[in-house]
């Protein structure tokens, strides 16, 4: 559990379009990273790789090593299913499986595990619930369909899916952007509570949310549409946005551009 | 009308004032000119609203009223041969018009050999056209499987005759050694007892494969087309789990395209309940009642019909058939009444 994340120079390919070009960083467990940067930078793609998600995409490769405590994942002993178990994932769009109930959603993960212990199952339902402050809400109804809760609980429901499984990192593709200020809030102050157990990435368009939540930010960018993505700069959020090294930074979280 | 539009008008101006001190293109947006909509826009708009509203609703009605005219027709027609029937109706065996001061017919075999042939084709090509849904919208990248699709759809326009003197010629003896099997080894089963035919070929079974093939294309093609719509964040909330292909399936592409798939074979259900030529030529006629066995001969309704055909020249014997007609129009309805409560609100998850 709380694994640490090292990326060495990964470069990332769509077929013969170059994405994301010589990424180094690391992740350091039970700790928040926020990844920000304009549209099309990089950072979701980069935050796809962690659990080598882009490989659904046809004709997408990595270069480089995505180390999960020393060791990488794209080794040829680890497939991307196994990866993925370890890696929790919570999606821009809040996507329980809208037919299963609430506690099958929970549960999903573990199930895919081969956990059929109905106890156990249900002490994880309700520890992951609890986990994601949705257990007050849900507790009477798990039996209802998931697709039944407000787009806050919704998102809440993915983060309790993602972390019934004990992940060893916990990634997030702007996990509050679909959502209203006050789902929002409920999502940074579980973020908070999170990271005393997992290791968390985040990919924010929203950087006052970077700066709420995270503890180091990477920020993105490119220098020009068709050239690849780059990391520009990744340091503690409190130095990115008071006194950034690079200038492009500086722009950036200043409103200059982006 | 006239006192109202004044009573806005300085309201809409103060608004006016309001917005243009906020911000200039909002007004301009939200603000129709009041003046403009009166005089040119609204009469106008407002006729072609009506007409358009008109022709859709009249399309719309058209459809009613054709279904319900049918159903008038068929029963009118079928009402004085009913009353002129001396067997009953629905458990007679016999269909028997040929002295039309005589007339015995019932529907009883007619109805079990519809049935039994359209549930078996449906058993055979419901699995079939899943597995070929899932293989084409799932395991194969789809610049492969747009071809595949195609040559699918080319079964569908296929003309039944074809089929019919495919099932006859080639099936027929091709099944023979299963048919003989099954009957051998499972005949102690009602479904795989000995019929009410000579031989084994040109049976309800035989039938029943035809008309399997003939409508695979149209369940194949609902089922494809719905999980090809399978949203990607279902997809991705699977794969993000570590679910494999078959796990992804599982979780996110069957419960979305399970009412769709429904749907799709309620529709080729349909096509191999009304199937009229190839029945016709496959199945052969039987001179005994149909013991619910699947190597059983005999006619459905469609085909009945169509072998009648020629010889509707008196009212009462063409209106026996009409009789048998009507049954086979509210069985579609049920057919299609069933699929949609199995398919239930539940549509796409």
């Amino acid at each position: 559990m709380a694994k640490r994340l090292d990326l060495k120079d990964v470069d990332i390919y769509y077929g013969d379009f170059h994405a994301v070009a010589g990424v180094n960083l690391s992740v350091a467990p039970r700790s928040v990273t926020s990844f920000i940067g304009p549209s099309g930078c990089g950072k979701s793609t980069v935050l796809r790789t962690l659990n080598r998600m882009h490989e659904e995409i046809p004709g997408a490769r990595v270069e480089g090593e995505v180390l999960l405590d020393g060791e990488d994942i794209y080794n040829r002993s680890s497939d991307a299913v196994a990866v993925r178990k370890t890696i929790g994932m919570v999606f821009q769009r809040p996507n329980p499986f809208p037919t299963m109930s609430i506690r099958d959603n929970v549960v999903a993960g573990l199930k895919l595990s081969g956990v059929r212990d109905k106890k156990k199952l249900d002490e994880v339902c309700e520890a992951s619930l609890r986990g994601a402050n949705l257990w007050k809400e849900v507790s009477g109804r798990l039996d209802k369909p998931g697709g039944g809760l407000s787009g806050g609980q919704q998102q809440r429901l993915c983060i309790a899916r993602a972390i019934a499984v004990a992940p060893d990192v916990l990634l997030m593709d702007e996990p509050c952007s679909a959502l209203d200020p006050i789902s929002t809030l409920a999502i940074e102050d579980l973020i908070a509570d999170l990271k005393k157990e997992y290791t968390i990435v985040i990919v924010t368009h929203n950087m006052q949310q970077a700066a709420r939540v995270s503890d180091q930010t990477a920020f993105f960018n490119l220098e020009a549409t068709g050239k690849p993505g780059k990391l520009v700069e990744i340091d503690d959020t409190e130095k990115i946005f008071s006194n950034p090294t690079e200038q492009a930074t500086e722009d950036y979280i200043s409103g200059r551009f982006g | 009308m006239t006192e109202r539009t004044t009573e806005q008008a300085p309201s809409r101006s103060s608004q006016d004032e309001n917005s243009a001190a906020g911000s200039s293109t909002i007004d301009t947006v939200t603000e129709p000119d009041p003046a403009r909509g009166r005089s040119h826009g609204s009469p106008i708009q407002g006729r072609g609203e009506r007409i358009f509203r008109g022709l859709t609703s009249g399309s719309g009605l058209l459809v009613v009223a054709a279904v319900a005219a049918i159903g008038l027709f068929l029963l009118v027609q079928a009402v004085p041969s009913l009353l002129a029937n001396n067997a009953n109706f629905f458990t007679s065996p016999v269909f028997d018009t040929r002295d039309a001061a005589n007339l015995n017919f019932g529907i009883r075999d007619l109805l079990v050999v519809t049935l039994l042939s359209s549930l078996f084709a449906l058993a055979i090509a419901m699995p079939i056209s899943l597995g070929i849904a899932l293989f084409l919208t799932q395991y194969t990248p789809k610049r492969v499987s747009r071809p595949f699709a195609y040559i699918i759809d080319l079964l569908a326009a296929v003309p039944s005759i074809i089929y019919g003197l495919w099932g006859i010629a080639v099936l027929a003896p091709a099944l023979l050694p299963i048919a003989t099997w099954l009957s051998t080894n499972l005949g102690w089963f009602f479904l795989f007892a000995p019929g009410n035919l000579p031989v084994l070929t040109g049976t309800i079974f035989t039938g029943g494969v035809v008309l399997a093939v003939m409508i695979l294309p149209i369940i194949t093609a609902v089922t494809r087309e719905v999980f090809s719509q399978t949203p990607r964040f279902h997809i991705e909330a699977a794969q993000a789990l570590g679910a494999t292909r078959w796990e992804v399936i599982r979780m996110a592409v069957l419960p979305y395209g399970r009412s769709g798939y429904i749907a799709g074979s309620m529709l080729g259900l349909g096509r191999a309940l009304g199937e009229t030529i190839a029945v016709l030529i496959v199945i052969r006629a039987a001179t005994t009642p149909s013991g619910f066995s699947l190597f059983d001969g005999g006619y459905t309704f469609a085909s009945l019909i169509a072998s009648a055909a020629s010889e509707f020249s008196q009212p009462l014997p063409t209106g026996a058939y009409i009789a048998a007609g009507l049954v086979l129009f509210v069985l579609t309805f049920v057919v299609n009444a069933i699929a949609r409560v199995v398919a239930g609100g539940k549509v796409n998850g």
